[in-house]
């Protein structure tokens, strides 16, 4: 059917992986699968079993029915799902997406229920119940009911900041414009209004509100450049195309509007790269794939307009579906918060208990014989005990912190404000601050300890440029002046000014090469840049008057760029011919063929026809499949190899240029082959590369490029940073693998001391420790000793690279999917079942054992990059490794295709300002830059988890200080629950007095003593909070407010009748003193006993300062002088255009005739028909 | 470092929609002090505290022995008496009793005379409750509303006044002074008035407005322990009856422990007793009202004179004679061990 080549193709039992493809994630439907068939099972009896199973898979495939321009088709009853009782709900969703959680009437409820879902505040709703009861009422009502409240009441304003917040983000999207035909016409529709079937106009530059069929846009072919890079982060435009009937019908708005075919395709799945469905029309059948489909996210580019139906929209498209589901992260620290919660319930149970038995044993003792004690209410002893129970559990609920949540909280929300202020993690390039989306977990980054990063827009800046060459031995691109001087001092740019082409953007310092070219002296650097201007896919697009190229792959674009900065720019392309300008004078070449990338090639040629008639064929490639085709004798052979090395060496990516006369009647024996193989029905791609191969060789080479994929700024000392703190970098990448491990000794991940295994190696390693276990099961005893071993002997220095095919393979996520097919066709009896049923069991132990196998393996390597992986499987490594490892994660990404991981980990960071936003609001925080992670792992992530603990200390101290009063009086009272402070003090104690100074220790604290950094803050709060105690006491204390409520203020006067006694103040000052001083003696014995390493950083600041530099500038030293060949070619995954070329398709001179269009048949993506 | 942080500053400067402030408090470098704790702050620390803790503990010993208190048990005294009392169906008989005492020394200064209770639960959650504050302040309101119950009305619906657990256990035993003088008995004289806080006589207890006391508490009846209606508490004192009655104000202050003594009257330093307590044989007449053998309680009777830092319990004293000399104790310790591995310290850098 398609020509397209199935990753799945490559998923036979025994094959090897595939490091080249990507596996598309299908677990999903795996499960759909899974969790459908129980159902489908019940359902159906015996009887009619072997019918309906027969219709079961067709049905199956394509349930999801579409009709455009019909929205009554889809409210049809077929299409309802039940929802609730015998509430019915369309299965088609709306376009509208919904991110809030509460609205105007469901606000209170379902956030009090939220609220109370908290133990702390559900404990404190039952003592307020409990308080009501006058038997065992030992404190008054407002003491558990003004702190509750403000409590409460706090959250809840969080909590609708927020909402209000995401509110306003819906309404954003929601309310986006649209063009939609309405009664026969394109009306501006907003985004929320848009249905499935309905056919909607998409303008350049705009995104794509649903997932849509193209039927036809305003380039010929109805062709349509996306860029897609909010889904998988790439940024280079990708084509679609229309089918070849709508593309020919379905032009004007009129017709549009009758438009009433009927598409039958899958459910909605999270697929990003699969769609498979049947158009009918005109009683016609139209096979469609995913070529043929906008998914929602992407963004129209270079085309003016285009149409399209709807087929998914809202929570259906795959955008959405591939988002996952959001996890609400908890800490550590709140998991630990809790269990003291529970704890402190536990304790406080215990110690009513015992003070109830006190109380009862003092009631015979002594309670019964008093009688001014006497209440008239004739209760044993023990029954009084029983009350008391209540009481004291009323009375020591001041254990139990209740604005605990609350200020945690608060602080968790000033420290989010901090990381929001901080400049240092300010980027004013792209003006974005940094910002902590999900305010809960800052103390979690002290505690991180596995970093998951993506490559391309984290790591690297997704930026190429030309940066070196080397033309006929003679390498270019240091800094030098027009006589070929290095000068290392200045750096003066080249001056593109003589060039009309020029961008004005580009930096090249070796102005020796400029004079070369203009002097013109040397063939072979003309050559050089004529070959990068002729031989590639790009294409090209003048608006304005400026030349814009649309490149497959950055790489290109950046050696197109050069090219044209340096005097050779590529003007213009027809089918056959492309047009340059050389040092100004435009020439134009016959194009006969374009031999395209892909990645076995590893290389891509032309073969172009001068004005003079010589052929010459042009190629670019690796180094490695270059050298294989070169003639025998080359001169500058070792010359490149050198230069190669020393562009690998400072982690630039290289690419091999070479040239080739053709003489003329080896060509036309060759294009008659090329023909044939070309119009070959099987085997086209093989038919092909064969021929390719045969016109590829004894090439001369002319030199080679070196492409800088830049890194962003800091990110090698930022690794080096965080590894020195303990922290594992593990790098997922979507990329290719030799890109991905370029990449990985740019960052200074991977060293030449580094030994790096591959999957292969791993898998015999994973394999035999997996028979060893299992040999071992039976004989438990020293299994366990064993069981830990190191995978690797010696302490060397040790990488991973490991592609996503063999993780798949590894991990054993394939495989099953033929099984559980064939599955649904046979009938089970109970007996296969339950051995399916074992089996199956067996399988998950045995998966399981194989993935914490290497899981441990993977944390042996010092750094572990996985290439070639899916969003999917991304997010599967990240909880591999939580789950295994017990770790605290943090995984960082820029593109929709991070967004998973960025949920899975603990924590997700998203790198903001760039285009798609997928990856921001999917984290937990975002700035511009990977470098702040430092700042924010190092100074915020450790300030916060410091300042979170220390406040917990702080705060449960001053608690059980405050509530253990309370026994100890009780042995004073005949444990009568009555307390020692008053009612007001109590209410106030924990929401005024004392929470203050603790909140500020949590929000300023900065390493060190209890409270090491005394701000006037700090002060300020501290003397605020004995003020505001003195002043709300002689307030509650006064005569004034007891006239006015006598029973709710008995106080009156207590406090400066009290306050006058010397004896009181006596005692305060003597314990304060008593309480510091152990203290202090400790710390400082402590201190200089065994001193910490801050201790002693803090004592002599200078001289560590001094060594630390000297500890840089020794690292710096380290790193020069590495020279090892590392062959990297500049070729991104993707093939070229060179198909949409050859088609003629994509020229945009003027639309083609059709008849031109569907004479030619190379199109490898032409719309398949099916009758 | 530094270069960083001047550009972002500059760029403060010329900021953007989005750049944070440059401000200390948002980028954290409030000026803060950093308590170190040096060798010299934390012995200076340790030796001052002590210093200051042991003058201060030295004086308040000194001060606490030179108070004179005298302290009469006479429960077992007036054994007669508190059988009397065990028995309640005998309430309303008198019973008197008489206790001697000599004072070997003059109890110079004002002398105030106590009476004590032990093992009197005042502290009890229930007991505490059982008040009413607003019918104290003298307005008339509905008791059985509040937590005066059981006493807070009587069956007929009379209710009490004042009604509660507290003032029904009102201490009622009277204590008189009688200075045994050349064979003559002088009454030493006592004042019952100015012995409470002034908020709790003039703002917290309040009689109910009247022209005259006993119509005040018309339609109340006393509690069922008194012996007289609360407008018969001071018969000689308009000031110092019903409610603001003082023997009453300072009892409806519960003590906070089981054992503890209330301010009964001052002596009134006049005639012969200007300058206190002259040296000699003193007789207490009382009149035993109050019973306590019940629940092995104890009553006192007693005087006791007051300084700068109040009664005669040591106790504040030595803890602080004890802190101040563990924390001089703790600064040599410290000393040693520093001057000890300062001394190794230096080897070792030497080396």
């Amino acid at each position: 059917m398609s020509l397209e080549r199935d990753s799945e193709t490559t998923f036979d039992e025994d094959s090897q992986p595939n490091d080249e493809v990507v596996p598309y994630s299908d677990d999903d439907t795996e499960d759909e699968l899974d969790s459908q068939q129980p159902a489908i099972e019940a359902e159906q009896n015996q009887i009619n079993r072997s019918t309906k199973e027969s219709q079961e898979p067709l049905k199956k495939d394509c349930s999801w029915q579409v009709k455009a321009n019909d929205r009554h088709f889809h409210e049809q009853p077929q299409f309802k799902r039940k929802i609730f009782l015998c509430f019915k709900k369309s299965k088609y969703a709306g376009n509208a997406i919904k991110t809030y959680k509460y609205n105007l009437v469901t606000f209170l409820p379902l956030n009090l229920f939220e609220q109370f879902k908290r133990a702390a505040n559900s404990y404190f709703l039952v003592l307020l119940i409990l308080q009501a009861i006058p038997q065992i009422s030992t404190l008054s009502w407002y003491t558990t009911l003004v702190p509750l409240l403000l409590v409460l009441g706090i959250t809840a304003v969080k909590d609708l900041v927020d909402d209000i917040v995401r509110h306003r983000m819906d309404n954003e999207v929601n309310n986006r414009a649209c063009e939609v035909i309405r009664e026969g016409r394109f009306k501006s529709t907003k985004w929320k209004d848009i249905k499935v079937g309905d056919i909607i106009r998409l303008k350049k530059n705009s995104f794509v509100p649903a997932d849509i069929l193209l039927l036809s846009s305003s380039e010929p072919n109805s062709l349509c450049y996306v860029e897609t890079a909010e889904l998988d982060g790439e940024t280079n435009l990708k084509f679609k195309m229309a089918l070849e009937i709508t593309d020919r019908y379905l032009q004007e708005e009129n017709a549009m509007a009758d438009f009433n075919g009927l598409i039958e395709c899958e459910e909605p799945n999270n697929r990003l790269d699969k769609f498979t469905g049947t158009l009918f029309w005109r009683n016609r059948s139209y096979a469609l794939d995913a070529d043929k489909i906008l998914l929602r996210g992407c963004k129209i580019r270079n085309t003016d307009f285009c149409h399209g139906v709807v087929i998914f929209a809202g929570a259906d498209t795959k955008i959405m579906k591939n988002s996952g589901k959001t996890k609400f992260k908890r800490t550590k620290i709140d998991s630990l918060m809790n269990y003291m919660v529970y704890t402190i319930f536990v304790v406080l149970i215990l110690l009513s208990a015992g003070l109830a038995i006190g109380h009862t044993y003092w009631e015979q003792q002594i309670g019964n014989s008093s009688w001014y004690l006497y209440d008239a209410q004739d209760y044993s002893p023990p029954y009084r005990g029983f009350l008391n129970f209540w009481g004291y559990i009323i009375v020591l609920n001041t254990m139990v912190p209740i604005s605990l949540y609350v200020s945690v909280e608060v602080i968790r929300l000033g420290q989010s404000y901090f990381i929001n202020w901080d400049l240092q993690m300010y980027y004013p390039e792209k003006d974005t601050a940094a910002k902590a989306r999900t305010t809960t977990l800052n103390e979690q980054l002290g505690q991180i300890h596995y970093i998951f990063s993506d490559k391309t827009g984290t790591l690297t800046q997704n930026i190429m440029t030309f940066k070196k060459c080397c033309i006929n031995g003679q390498r270019y691109g240091d800094c030098r002046d027009a006589a070929g001087q290095l000068a290392s001092h200045r750096e003066q740019q080249v001056d593109f000014s003589w060039n009309m082409y020029a961008d004005g953007k580009f930096l090249f310092y070796d102005h020796y090469l400029i004079e070369q070219i203009k002097s013109r002296k040397e063939p072979e650097i003309q050559e050089f840049f004529l070959l990068l201007a002729i031989c590639h896919t790009v294409m090209v697009d003048v608006s304005n008057g400026q030349i814009n190229y649309q490149a497959a792959s950055p790489d290109e674009g950046a050696l197109v760029t050069a090219a044209r900065n340096f005097g050779y720019v590529f003007l213009s392309r027809t089918q056959n011919t492309i047009t340059i300008s050389e040092m100004g004078t435009e020439r134009t070449y016959d194009v006969l063929a374009i031999l395209d990338f892909n990645s076995d090639r590893k290389r891509m040629s032309v073969i172009v026809r001068e004005s003079n008639g010589r052929i010459r064929l042009y190629c670019k490639g690796a180094d490695t499949v270059i050298f294989e085709r070169l003639q025998p004798r080359n001169l500058k052979r070792e010359a490149t190899e050198e230069a190669l090395d020393v562009f690998a060496s400072e982690t630039l990516r290289t690419l091999c240029l070479c040239y080739r006369d053709i003489s003329h009647d080896e060509f036309e024996a060759w294009n008659k082959k090329f023909m044939e193989a070309s119009v070959a029905t099987s085997n086209r791609d093989e038919a092909l590369d064969k021929v390719y191969e045969e016109i590829e060789k004894d090439l001369i080479l002319l030199g080679a490029t070196a492409i800088e994929d830049k890194l962003q700024d800091g990110v090698p000392e930022t690794i080096s940073k965080l590894s020195k703190a303990d922290i594992k970098i593990w790098v997922l990448t979507g990329d290719k693998k030799e890109t991905a491990e370029n990449i990985g000794f740019s960052c200074e991940l991977l060293t030449d001391e580094t030994t790096i295994c591959y999957g292969e190696d791993i898998s015999g390693l994973l394999q035999t420790r997996l028979e060893n276990q299992r040999n071992r099961a039976g004989s438990t005893t020293h299994s366990s000793l064993r069981m830990n071993e190191p995978f690797f002997q010696g302490s060397r220095n040790r990488a991973l690279i490991i592609t996503g095919s063999w993780l798949n393979e590894i991990l054993l996520e394939k495989k099953k999917k033929k099984k559980k097919k064939l599955k649904l066709k046979f009938p089970k009896t109970q007996e296969e079942k339950q051995k399916q049923n074992e089996k199956k069991r067996r399988a998950e132990a045995y998966k399981e054992q194989q993935q914490k196998n290497f899981v441990d393996l993977a944390c042996e390597c010092k750094a572990v990059i996985c290439c070639r992986v899916t969003p999917k499987q991304k997010a599967m490594v990240v909880d591999l490794v939580k789950k295994y490892k017990k770790a605290i994660t943090l995984a960082i990404g820029d593109g929709a295709n991070d967004v998973n991981m960025i949920k899975t980990a603990h924590i997700g960071v998203g790198i903001s300002g760039q285009e798609g936003m997928q990856a921001v609001m999917s984290s937990d925080y975002s700035f511009g830059q990977f470098r702040y992670l430092q700042r924010l792992l190092l100074v915020h992530g450790r300030w916060s988890y410091i300042r979170m603990c220390k406040f917990l200390r702080y705060f449960f101290y001053k608690n059980f200080a405050f509530t253990l009063v309370h026994i100890w009086y009780s042995f004073f009272n005949g444990f009568s629950a009555q307390t020692a402070y008053e009612d007001w003090f109590i209410t106030l104690y924990n929401v005024l007095y004392s929470s203050l100074p603790v909140l500020l220790v949590g929000l300023f604290d900065q390493i060190g003593l209890d409270t090491s950094y005394w701000t006037f803050v700090n002060a300020f709060s501290v003397f605020g909070s004995i003020a505001i105690y003195f002043g709300v006491t002689f307030d509650l204390h006064s005569a004034g407010i007891h006239v006015l409520f006598p029973s709710t203020f008995q106080f009156t006067g207590t406090a400066p009748n009290a306050l006058r006694q010397l004896y009181l103040w006596l005692t305060m000052a003597l314990t304060i003193a008593v309480c510091l001083l152990p203290v202090v003696a400790q710390r400082f014995l402590s201190m200089t006993i065994c001193p910490s390493e801050s201790d002693r950083i803090q004592k002599n600041r200078k001289k560590y300062l001094a060594e630390e530099e000297q500890w840089q500038r020794r690292q710096s030293a380290f790193r020069r002088g590495v020279s090892a060949r590392r062959s990297a070619y500049a070729f991104s995954h993707q093939r070229g255009y060179a198909d949409l070329i050859a088609s003629g398709r994509s020229i945009r001179k003027k639309r083609a005739p059709l008849d031109a269009v569907l004479g030619s048949t190379t199109g490898g993506t032409a719309a398949a028909e099916t009758s | 470092m530094k270069n960083k942080k001047s550009s972002a500053s500059q760029e403060a400067e010329a900021c953007p929609s989005r750049c944070p402030d440059n401000s200390a408090f948002k980028q954290q470098k409030l000026p803060a002090w950093k308590p170190r704790l040096t060798t010299a702050s934390v012995l200076s620390t340790f030796f001052l505290t002590g210093a200051f803790c042991l003058s201060v503990g030295v004086s308040l010993i000194v001060a606490a022995n030179s108070v004179r208190e005298i302290q009469v048990d006479y429960t077992d005294k007036c054994s007669n008496c508190s059988k009397l009392r065990e028995n309640s169906s005998n309430w309303n008989s008198e019973c008197l009793c008489s206790i001697n005492f000599t004072l070997a020394e003059d109890m110079l200064g004002d002398v105030f005379m106590y009476y004590g209770l032990q093992n009197f639960y005042q502290n009890h959650r229930r007991y505490v409750l059982s008040r009413s504050d607003e019918q104290l302040l003298g307005r008339n309101v509905d008791v059985q509303n509040s937590y005066c119950a059981p006493f807070a009305a009587y069956q007929n619906g009379t209710p009490m006044a004042p009604c509660g657990a507290i003032a029904n256990s009102l201490f009622n035993d009277t204590i008189d002074l009688f200075y045994n003088f050349d064979s003559s008995v002088i009454q030493v004289p006592l004042l019952r008035t100015g012995n409470s806080w002034w908020t709790d006589k003039h703002v917290k207890f309040r009689n109910p407005e009247s022209h005259n006391l006993s119509a005040a508490f018309a339609g109340t009846a006393r509690p069922p322990y008194w012996h007289k209606p609360v407008y018969l508490l001071d018969e000689e004192d308009e000031s110092n009856n019903g409610y603001i009655n003082e023997d009453f104000i300072i009892w409806m202050r519960v003590s906070a422990f089981a054992t503890f003594k209330n301010l009964y009257r001052r002596i009134s330093r006049k005639g012969q007793f200007t300058d206190g307590l002259p040296a000699g044989n003193y007789t207490f007449h009382i009149s035993y009202n109050f019973p306590v053998t019940k629940f092995k309680g104890k009553k006192y009777v007693i005087l006791s004179t007051m300084v700068w830092s109040g009664g005669s319990n040591p106790f504040l004293g030595i803890a602080y004679l004890v802190c101040g000399a563990a924390a001089t104790l703790t600064g040599f310790i410290i000393t040693a061990i520093h001057l000890k591995l300062r001394k190794k310290k230096t080897y070792f850098q030497r080396r």
